[in-house]
């Protein structure tokens, strides 16, 4: 039963890597750049709630309500004062903005929070379900449910609002996009905000059960073999790759030494580059002379 | 853009790096102020100069495979990780003298850098980033974790200083030496390279790879031979680093350091050997000074919070890093490019 066990908690943890992956797929199919501050605006978002739920004592709801717009609105000034100004350059410059926008983010958490560890009160249930012989954490269970409503919900955006159409549609292709009248600058916007809403769900929910620091950032790190693992431009991908690399992740733990755990995704990815470059669900791209 | 009145008659003058007497009195005045830096400069500014030094040597690795051949590599830090460690375990075990360790270590991390070279077979672009990006935390978890009691694990690894006869060379000064004649040669060999035919192989894959193919450039050949000329650059750089520091870990080579060899590439200019020398020197210099001034303002400001002076310097990098990539992308180089050709070209407009 132990092989379950893991399997289990790898899933339950995987739903949330899937979820980060999710903001940085978006990104770089709606903008083509490769966010390397995700892992710094999850953490700043996560300590923005912190400073309303901790630091002024307000309501839950509220923090994380106020945690999400400002996530937003921090994303459509990320997109507007640095990365719009370079689209068109070549793809290095952005990756490297983006690289200084984490450091900027990693400097404005520094000077507000002190480098301080934080812990959020008991907004999940806590204790574990025993189904059986295997034992379900409520801190990863409450989690992966938050998480998989919210897939749906976003599943539904993309699949039957304008706006969420819009999106799919500059994804493809930017000038197709701009001939049918979409807004592409207000498309990239929107999608650094829903980048940085998700992040700030991520990090809640990744920070009520490990505490919120600044290594929360470096989680982001974890997760580029998640995205690659998926597919780079593939949403369902992102969720089948968050839940593959928790469960590998686990069961690398579980049988061998847990500092495997570290490098075992990246080992998967090197092997899926090899056998499988586009990812598990990433579309194939042919080149023609 | 070539000085005026200066013609080739043949092809080794148009390949020539030095080719004016202005030029070459600017060599020796360089090469002059260089090598008598020790004379006038303090213990704390030379240490200052041969880190960044060593950083040069890493960042020209890079510049041939990503600036010239195309090849995006986020795990340059780990390569020299590499060669830091096989050069410390060589002297340290082997007993073999830095001289020899040097190359050697350079050689290992060349064939490190060919495995993690070989999914260029199949994968390109931004994939290929992402297999180097898997050695920068491969290689570094296996040293901490695997026959630590070769590797000092987390401890680090203490180094022998370099020895010239009987001899250490523990000073500053001395090692100044030994870092800034690497980085002469090795910068003249990364010029060669990249004017050669094989940087031409290197430049054709970049810019169009199907049509370097077609041109019966061997792709794959070129791409592995790019990714080991980078990573033997990272051994040596990592190798230097070693019997400086003489203290060494692999936390002090993270992701953060591969991504700022990459930046310091951008910064300079991609696809110049100049560049990768004014990129390092810019990138360094602002964050050294940011230190020093962050200090400066935590050391009048008492009442800040001690993370302030840190939580600055990381922000105001961040700035202008952004500003410069939004209003230089094409880097350092291309603004003195245009320099020359202005000063070239004066009195005449065209």
């Amino acid at each position: 039963m132990d092989a379950v066990q893991l399997l289990v908690s790898g899933l339950l943890v995987g739903g949330v890597y899937a979820f980060m992956a999710l903001g940085m797929v978006l990104i770089f199919k709606a903008t083509g750049v490769f966010n390397f501050a995700a892992g710094h605006l999850m953490a700043l978002g996560a300590f923005i709630a912190v400073l309303i739920i901790v630091q002024l004592g307000l309501p839950i709801w509220l923090g994380v309500l106020v945690a999400i717009v400002m996530a937003a609105i921090v994303g459509i000034l990320a997109e507007r004062l640095a990365l719009r100004r370079l689209i068109g350059q070549p793809h290095m410059s952005a990756l490297m903005a983006t690289l200084a926008l984490a450091y900027v983010t990693q400097g404005i958490i520094l000077a507000a929070w002190q480098g301080k560890v934080y812990v959020f009160p008991e907004f999940l249930p806590t204790g574990s379900i025993n189904l059986g012989p295997i034992m379900i954490d409520s801190e990863l269970l409450w989690p992966f449910i938050i998480v998989m409503l919210l897939f749906g919900g976003f599943g539904i955006f993309f699949a039957r609002t304008k706006v969420g159409l819009g999106m799919r549609a500059t994804a493809e292709d930017h000038q197709l996009a701009q001939l049918k009248g979409i807004n592409v600058k207000f498309v990239f916007a929107l999608t650094w905000a829903i980048a940085g809403v998700l992040g700030t769900i991520a990090g809640i929910l990744m920070g009520h059960r490990l505490g919120i620091s600044l290594s929360l950032a470096f989680v982001g790190f974890r997760v580029i073999p998640v995205v690659l693992l998926g597919g780079l431009d593939s949403i369902n991908g992102a969720i089948i790759g968050g839940l593959i690399i928790g469960i590998v992740e686990r069961l690398v733990a579980g049988y061998f030494d847990p500092w495997l755990m570290n490098i075992a995704p990246f080992v998967v990815l090197l092997i899926i580059m090899i056998i499988r470059p586009e990812g598990l669900l990433g579309q194939k791209r042919i080149e023609r002379v | 853009m070539q000085p005026c009145g200066n013609f080739s008659s043949n092809y080794s003058q148009e390949l020539a790096i030095i080719r004016t007497r202005t030029q070459w009195v600017f060599v020796i005045i360089g090469l002059l102020v260089l090598f008598t830096m020790p004379l006038y400069l303090n213990d704390p500014i030379l240490s200052r100069i041969n880190s960044l030094a060593i950083m040069i040597v890493a960042v020209l690795g890079l510049m041939i495979l990503t600036g010239y051949a195309g090849q995006i590599n986020l795990g340059q830090a780990a390569f020299v990780c590499v060669g830091a460690y096989s050069s410390a375990l060589m002297v340290t075990r082997l007993g073999l003298p830095f001289w020899v360790a040097l190359p050697l270590s350079g050689l290992t991390a060349g064939l490190v850098g060919l495995l993690f070279g070989l999914p260029s077979l199949r994968v390109k672009g931004f994939y290929l980033a992402m297999t180097t990006l898997a050695a920068q935390f491969i290689i570094p978890t296996l040293i901490a974790h695997v026959r630590t009691d070769i590797t000092g694990g987390g401890k680090g690894l203490i180094v022998p200083p370099p020895y010239l006869g009987k001899e250490a060379l523990n000073t500053q000064t001395e090692m100044f030496f030994v870092i800034i004649i690497t980085v002469v040669i090795l910068t003249f060999v990364a010029k060669s390279l990249v004017r050669g035919p094989i940087g031409r192989a290197f430049i054709a894959i970049r810019d169009n790879e199907l049509a370097a193919e077609s041109m019966g450039i061997n792709v794959f050949r070129y791409k592995l031979l790019a990714f080991f000329i980078c990573s033997f650059f990272a051994g040596i750089s990592g190798s230097l680093w070693a019997h400086w520091l003489r203290v060494i870990n692999y936390d002090l080579l993270t992701i953060m350091e591969s991504i700022w060899y990459l930046g310091m590439m951008i910064i300079g200019g991609m696809g110049s050997i100049t560049g990768a020398i004014i990129g390092p020197i810019f990138v360094y210099g602002l964050d050294q000074s940011l230190t020093w001034g962050a200090h400066e303002v935590g050391d009048v400001f008492t009442s800040l919070p001690v993370t302030m002076p840190a939580a600055i310097h990381l922000i105001v990098f961040g700035i202008v890093i952004i500003i410069f990539l939004a209003f230089e992308p094409r880097g350092l180089n291309h603004r003195w490019e245009v320099f020359k050709a202005a000063y070239r070209l004066t009195p005449f407009s065209y």
